[in-house]
């Protein structure tokens, strides 16, 4: 018998050991034990990077039909869920790949902008709070997931990737197929994009 | 050193990538001009912020509809 006991944050916890050997038998109940704790949770990963849901929902399938064809091959060197969340952040990184691209909006209405001199136009308002007391509240950790969601879509993957989920440059570039430069242009402007959105809401 | 120059500069300092030089008339605009400092805080709690809220654990919504858990189950027998 699988053990889920439930956590008072997050996910169930799983008896991966017991899961895995179980799942390598092909038992059907444990792929559904699988799949019912970690699709809420990857679904949030791939909402993040694909915005549209059924985008999402496809690259969550994707992800899965992935990780059954190489569950003999999981080591378990990490964890189940770690696996889980590389492969659903690859099958993301693939769709962006080969979805129709729409239009990219531009970023330069969120950086901030200078006078001739170089000076800043409307120099820098203090935020109400620090960002630990900001992310106190529900409905502020909303607002940042909601400016995450955004930042056009470029800019978007390069801060998913670096920031979120820790790729090194290098990692991003070769995953996005665009120069080191390149992503650290990115980089630069999405986080001040980002700081922008955030700004209208914690000025 | 402008502050459309301070902003430029900002990643590399964050990052600990400017030289001796630059890094000392980067930390003199931030003597020089309270705002920039303000934009420098806000741009790392942008950062860390973000992290923040893309934490499993951090609450974001993670509702799994029944429709995909059974798509995912249905499309493993098809593919045997």
């Amino acid at each position: 018998m699988v053990q889920v006991t439930a956590e008072s944050a997050g996910a169930p916890e799983i008896d991966e050991a017991a899961l895995l050997a179980r799942l390598r038998e092909g038992d059907d109940k444990a792929y559904e034990t699988l799949v019912r704790a970690y699709t809420g949770r990857l679904l949030a990963v791939a909402r993040r990077f694909l915005g549209s849901e059924e985008d999402a929902q496809d690259a969550v399938q994707d992800a899965f039909l992935s990780a059954f064809r190489a569950i003999d091959r999981f080591q378990g060197g990490s964890r189940v869920s770690t696996w889980l969340h590389r492969i659903v952040v690859n099958a993301c990184l693939m769709r962006l790949r080969t979805r129709r691209r729409k239009p990219e909006q531009s970023i330069e209405e969120l950086l901030p902008r200078f006078l001739e001199d170089g000076h800043v136009e409307v120099p820098t308002a203090p935020w109400k709070a620090g960002a630990d007391h900001l992310l106190e509240t529900r409905e502020n950790r909303d607002q940042v997931r909601e400016a995450i969601g955004q930042l056009p879509e470029n800019y978007r993957t390069v801060v998913l990737l670096r920031d979120i989920e820790e790729f090194d440059t290098d990692q991003t570039a070769e995953a996005l197929g665009i120069s080191r430069a390149a992503v650290k242009t990115r980089l630069h402007r999405a986080r001040q994009a980002l700081r922008t959105l955030l700004a209208s809401h914690f000025e | 050193m402008t502050c459309r120059e301070f902003v430029d500069f900002l990643m590399n300092y964050l990052d600990d990538e400017l030289l001796e030089g630059q890094r000392a008339v980067f930390e003199q605009h931030m003597i020089d001009c309270p705002p920039c400092v303000d934009y420098l805080d806000q741009y790392r709690d942008a950062v860390k912020m973000g992290r923040s809220v893309c934490q499993p654990e951090a609450g974001a919504p993670e509702d799994a509809p029944e429709a995909l858990i059974q798509a995912i189950l249905a499309a493993r027998k098809t593919e045997g």
